[in-house]
């Protein structure tokens, strides 16, 4: 029954892309920045769990939150603030965010040592379902519900609030958006606070699966979900989130069916990679505007 | 205090080394209609745009109701009592009719409360479409539609001064008379409104005061009465 233990688990995976993907096309939407730094927000998380595993979980996942959350908002006003009011291109940008990715890996490993902490919250979550002849872990369905939660959550505020509403307004039209009153910075700070509150979730359910941290935690996930936004397409929020799911479901099939001998250069790793950017490629090739993008209209809203 | 809504004084704008608009003295009184008529690329627009902060202001001043805009932020000049209503509409094709109402909330002074049930109903009544075709996208309407959502969600937010950037373009003559008829109930009101158009008699007819901009310069002012001196208003048009 492998079969079904690979689909859950590449489910799983698909989920929690998919909540990064959202995290990623939030701001994105709003602010045209492609924010490669969000993998270091997970890894910030996943540190501010594995430092506080001493502490009841409930409070530890707190301090995780705290923590992405004012390094999140910090990001905003110290790189993407003043590179707004002079109004850099998009490609200044993303290259801003590279620069804090690095940097705050290397402030990790600076500060926290090249050995890496292990996480301890939720470990019981990682434990298999049932009498161990189909193995699969709590921690699958866990991040199954999650993603759809934040979602769904996500979804409502967007469509049933006047912060939701401004905030689609402001991604179709931003100019538009402020003419009629909608304050820029106060639209920004809430899609960049969001973004932040779902990494923080992301480093809670991928520190489950994957606990042992390291400077680089995170960042080979981002890497593979900022193409799996750009697969799906990348200017409207659902087609984003779909692309990011779709790019976990994928790897996680692909990891399970793909030889490996577990020895280098043999392991499944180097097959997935070469695998998921050949299907990447093959995408790009047939639907170069996004696969779930619908070419229809001019004029796309993009949040 | 005199009783200018909005005053322009000695505006000028440049885009690079070129002036847009150079010298502009304007100024609209409480419950006003002043027309601003003249050829393609005279500055009507950039003239708004500066009221509205989306330029930069090069020299000059704008007060409205006695306090300096300059330097504002577009959604501060909105929130202070100002509205746009944008050339080409600007509306949101992908939201509905209501969001698109919704988001002219935004710049309604928190003075004004919570308290928009009337507003809406009085949009509503002026333009029946709006209410009518409330849950469709708006993408979906004619331009003639659109047009009327656009001033719709500029007058939900109550704005002391309208500005309207070529509100008849491209409308069937039928839906530019319900365009009008609708500036003269929003004149009723106490709103002032800055008319920009290219319809030159029908905007000298209409407006209080009329003025032509040529070239980023006031040339010409016209009154009512001059709607009919057909000879006159080509000449200020087009530079005699």
């Amino acid at each position: 029954m492998t079969t079904i233990q690979t689909l859950i688990d590449a489910a799983a995976t698909g989920a929690v892309y998919a909540m990064m993907a959202v995290g990623i096309g939030l701001v994105f939407g709003v602010l045209r920045l492609v924010n490669f730094a969000y993998g270091q927000l997970v890894m910030a998380g996943a540190y501010a769990l594995a430092l506080t595993n001493g502490l009841n979980p409930a409070l530890s996942i707190l301090v995780c939150f705290a923590v992405v959350i004012a390094l999140t908002m910090t990001m905003d006003v110290v790189a993407f603030r003043p590179l707004r009011r002079h109004d850099a291109s998009p490609a200044t940008m993303l290259v801003a965010t590279f620069a804090i990715s690095f940097l705050l890996q290397s402030i990790a490993t600076l500060k926290l040592g090249v050995l890496g902490r292990t996480v301890g919250t939720l470990t019981g979550l990682n434990r298999p379902i049932g009498d161990g002849r189909l193995i699969v872990r709590w921690i699958w369905i866990v991040a199954i519900i999650v993603a759809a939660v934040t979602l769904v959550l996500l979804l409502q505020l967007l469509n049933r609030t006047s912060i939701g509403l401004h905030m689609r307004a402001a991604a179709a039209d931003f100019r538009t958006a402020r003419l009629l009153g909608v304050r820029a910075n106060g639209v920004i700070s809430f899609a960049v606070l969001l973004s932040g509150a779902i990494a923080a979730i992301v480093a809670v359910v991928m520190t489950v699966e994957t606990p042992y941290v390291t400077s680089d935690y995170a960042l080979r996930d981002t890497i593979i979900v900022l193409v799996g936004v750009v697969v799906g397409g990348i200017d409207r929020l659902w087609s984003a989130t779909l692309g990011g799911f779709a790019i976990g479901f994928a790897t996680g099939v692909l990891n399970g069916y793909l030889p490996s001998t577990g020895t280098w250069p043999f392991t499944s790793g180097v097959y997935l990679d070469s695998a998921v950017f050949a299907l990447v490629i093959l995408v790009l090739l047939l639907r170069p505007d996004g696969l779930f993008v619908r070419r229809e209209r001019g004029a796309v809203e993009r949040v | 205090m005199s009783d200018a809504a909005l005053e322009l004084a000695a505006l000028e704008v440049r885009y690079g080394a070129v002036s847009a608009v150079r010298g502009l003295d304007l100024t609209l009184r409480r419950g006003e209609i002043v027309g601003l008529i003249g050829p393609n690329g005279a500055g009507k627009s950039t003239t708004l745009h500066a009221i509205m902060g989306l330029v930069p202001l090069h020299a000059g001043e704008i007060r409205f109701q006695g306090a300096p805009l300059r330097g504002r932020a577009p959604e501060s000049v909105a929130r202070s009592g100002i509205a746009l209503v944008p050339e080409g509409r600007r509306i949101y094709p992908n939201l509905s009719v209501r969001e698109n109402l919704r988001l002219g909330l935004a710049a309604r002074r928190s003075r004004l409360g919570e308290h928009h049930a009337s507003d809406i109903a009085w949009v509503h009544e002026l333009f029946p479409v709006v209410e009518e075709f409330a849950s469709r996208p708006a993408g979906t309407l004619s331009g003639g539609q659109q047009q009327q959502l656009a001033i719709a969600r500029a007058l939900v937010a109550r704005p002391d001064v309208l500005l309207l950037d070529e509100p008849s373009l491209g409308l069937a003559p039928q839906l530019v008379d319900v365009v009008f008829a609708a500036l003269e109930e929003i004149r009723k009101r106490g709103v002032s409104v800055l008319l920009v158009e290219q319809r030159a008699q029908r905007t000298v007819a209409f407006a209080d005061r009329s003025y032509v901009l040529s070239n980023g310069e006031l040339t010409t002012t016209f009154g009512p009465a001059d709607a009919d001196d057909t000879e006159r208003l080509i000449a200020a048009y087009f530079g005699s």
